[in-house]
């Protein structure tokens, strides 16, 4: 049960043991009650926070609510919202095209860089750990505002990047006001975190067995075919593993966009993310109506891309112990 | 896969570290920027260390910095507290009891995983505004509740997994000696989750020191935000002047997590992305 065990949770919990056969259901009637006393604040929150604002989002996404008029006032509009989202509102099939761009284009390469950092780094020598470290700490920080108010100050028009470009006598553009290469920035910024990747990358590496190099290399492969027939089979798993992980926190990207847009998905809608597009619709605009009928088509797309990754992966995702997932 | 001259792999590396670096030590020497030096050094660090932005910045709203720093430390540790607790509970009852149902309870669990937070913060949003639960007495209600609920699926999978590593011979001759699920919980479980308690309360505080979607969304009073939220401030307010200053404010708004990352690194490192990697 290593690295083969990885894409896939498993579909049921550990199995906690013998059953308890001793005595007419004394004691397993108590461990049925104490499953419960432990589960009950997951079960509440799976209630309270999750299913009912699942069920209500369903029910809004029918109706008109504005968040202003009270829930009871609400009037039932049919399809109308999912009508407009795909027929009649541009800023929506903006909204997809921006965000399948910035997963498309960011995510394999920052798996890339992933890949090739740790391919770099899967090697013992001093100092291993401080890279490892270093390069990680990007993935740490990334993610928040602070870092997201820095990037976007790097690629103004006088920052850092161009004057960067000014050694070298090129002329920079306003990359982040510019709406030609805005979303470039933001997948910049998210490629820049490639440490996580590359952390589980490196664990994936240290699995594959040497013995496989030194057969390959017995029979002739060199550098390359001992990558393209070793390395990348063997890694097969823990490549899928983040590909899938980091497609859907690709497509979930908030933060970057609201910063370098001020919340406005700008310049020219060219930074405007799915969920960045669904907080200015339910919560600028009040339009939450509107706005759960988005989230819905969200949760929609995204169980969906899910399955397809996992069926493709099928045919690409080798697992060494010869199980076909 | 032995091979590549060892200079010219350091070499490589070393580039690469020096661009993955180059925004945390531009950003470190523009904070300490005068106002004149940002607006004409534009190299990586200031001729002249000034500690002004930081000042400037801790008061440059109605609300000083210190109090987002106090809001923002607050909700960390309260949601370190409640993921602690909560998740611990869950994860104990999926590793370790039978009840009934619970296979399904535990497909849900997982099924939750993968589900966007972005999809429920509208009906959440409407829920808790209906319990005046929204700007209300201590508005931090909608951030912290669900935390102490074990919604951070995330974590009770990941204690989950650590439980089903701790040998079940334990549980079994407490139980011999007439321990009940709670006594087992308390003085075997509790005990030996010590390691998957501190990853969890070590992810809980960072992420949640990062987030800002739900703070957002949730805290409408300047007093009230949390640093991420009144970092923005500053991007509402172009002039130049405010370069320093929300520089300043950005690089101590990351403070916290670098400690956290020098103090734990190896656990930061290897600890929870390679925990699913450990079946």
């Amino acid at each position: 049960m290593a690295v083969s065990t990885l894409p896939v949770a498993p579909a049921t919990p550990a199995d906690p043991g013998p059953a308890d056969r001793r005595g007419r259901g004394g004691p397993r009637r108590r461990e049925n009650v104490a499953g419960y006393v432990f589960l009950s604040p997951w079960l509440l929150g799976l209630l309270g926070i999750t299913a009912i604002p699942m069920l209500l989002s369903l029910y809004l996404s029918f109706t008109n609510y504005d968040a202003l008029t009270s829930l009871s006032e609400v009037e039932w509009v049919g399809f109308a919202n999912y009508e407009r989202m795909f027929t009649e509102d541009p800023s929506y099939w903006h909204a997809v095209r921006v965000t399948l761009t910035f997963a498309l284009v960011a995510v394999p390469l920052k798996l890339a860089a992933a890949l090739g950092v740790a391919l770099l780094l899967n090697r013992a020598f001093r100092g291993v750990g401080l890279f490892r470290g270093l390069f990680y700490l990007p993935s740490l920080l990334g993610g928040s505002v602070a870092l997201a108010i820095v990037w976007v100050n790097m690629f103004n028009r006088d920052g850092a990047f161009n004057s960067f470009l000014a050694l070298f006598g090129v002329e920079g553009a306003p990359w982040v006001n510019d709406p030609q290469w805005a979303l470039e920035t933001l997948m910049a910024l998210a490629i820049w975190q490639f440490g996580a990747p590359m952390v589980i990358f490196l664990a994936g590496l240290k699995q594959i067995p040497t013995e496989l190099y030194e057969a390959a290399s017995v029979d002739g492969a060199g550098v390359w075919r001992q990558f393209r027939n070793v390395t990348l089979p063997m890694l097969s798993p823990v490549i899928f593993f983040n590909l899938v992980l980091e497609t859907i926190n690709g497509f979930q990207g908030f933060t970057a966009a609201f910063v370098l847009s001020n919340g406005t998905g700008g310049p020219v809608d060219s930074t405007l993310m799915y969920t960045l597009n669904l907080y200015i619709k339910g919560f600028t605009e009040l339009q939450m109506g509107y706005a759960s009928a988005l989230a819905w088509v969200f949760l929609v797309a995204i169980a969906v891309i899910t399955v397809v990754l996992f069926s493709t992966g099928r045919f690409w995702v080798h697992y060494a112990d010869g199980e076909q997932r | 896969m032995k091979r590549g001259r060892p200079v010219v792999r350091l070499l490589i590396l070393v580039l690469i570290l020096a661009v993955v670096l180059y925004p945390l030590v531009w950003m470190i020497g523009t904070s300490f920027k005068s106002r004149e030096e940002i607006a004409t050094n534009i190299g990586l660090l200031p001729e002249v260390f000034t500690p002004g932005n930081f000042r400037d910045g801790w008061t440059n709203f109605d609300v000083s910095f210190g109090r987002f720093f106090l809001n923002s430390a607050m909700v960390a540790l309260l949601t370190v507290l409640g993921n602690a607790v909560s998740c611990l509970l869950a994860a104990y009852a999926f590793a370790r009891l039978r009840f009934r149902l619970r296979k399904v309870w535990f497909a849900l669990m997982i099924g939750t995983l993968l589900l966007p937070g972005h999809v429920l913060i509208i009906p959440q949003y409407v829920l808790f505004k209906q319990l005046g639960w929204v700007g209300g007495d201590w508005p931090y209600l909608p951030l912290l509740v669900p935390q102490f609920l074990a919604t951070e699926a995330f974590f009770v999978f990941l204690m989950v997994q650590f439980m089903r590593g701790i040998p079940y011979e334990l549980d079994e001759a407490a139980k011999i000696d007439g321990a009940s699920p709670y006594t087992v919980f308390r003085h075997v479980i509790v005990p030996l989750s010590r390691p998957a308690l501190v990853t969890t309360a070590i992810f809980s505080f960072i992420w949640t020191w990062n987030d800002f979607f739900r703070q957002l969304v949730f805290l409408s009073d300047l007093q009230d935000y949390t640093v991420p939220v009144a970092l923005t401030l500053f991007i509402d307010s172009t002039s130049e002047s405010a370069v320093g200053p929300m520089f300043a404010m950005s690089l101590l708004s990351l403070v916290p997590v670098f400690l956290f990352f020098v103090a734990f690194q190896r656990l930061l490192v290897e600890g929870i992305n390679t925990s699913g990697l450990k079946g």
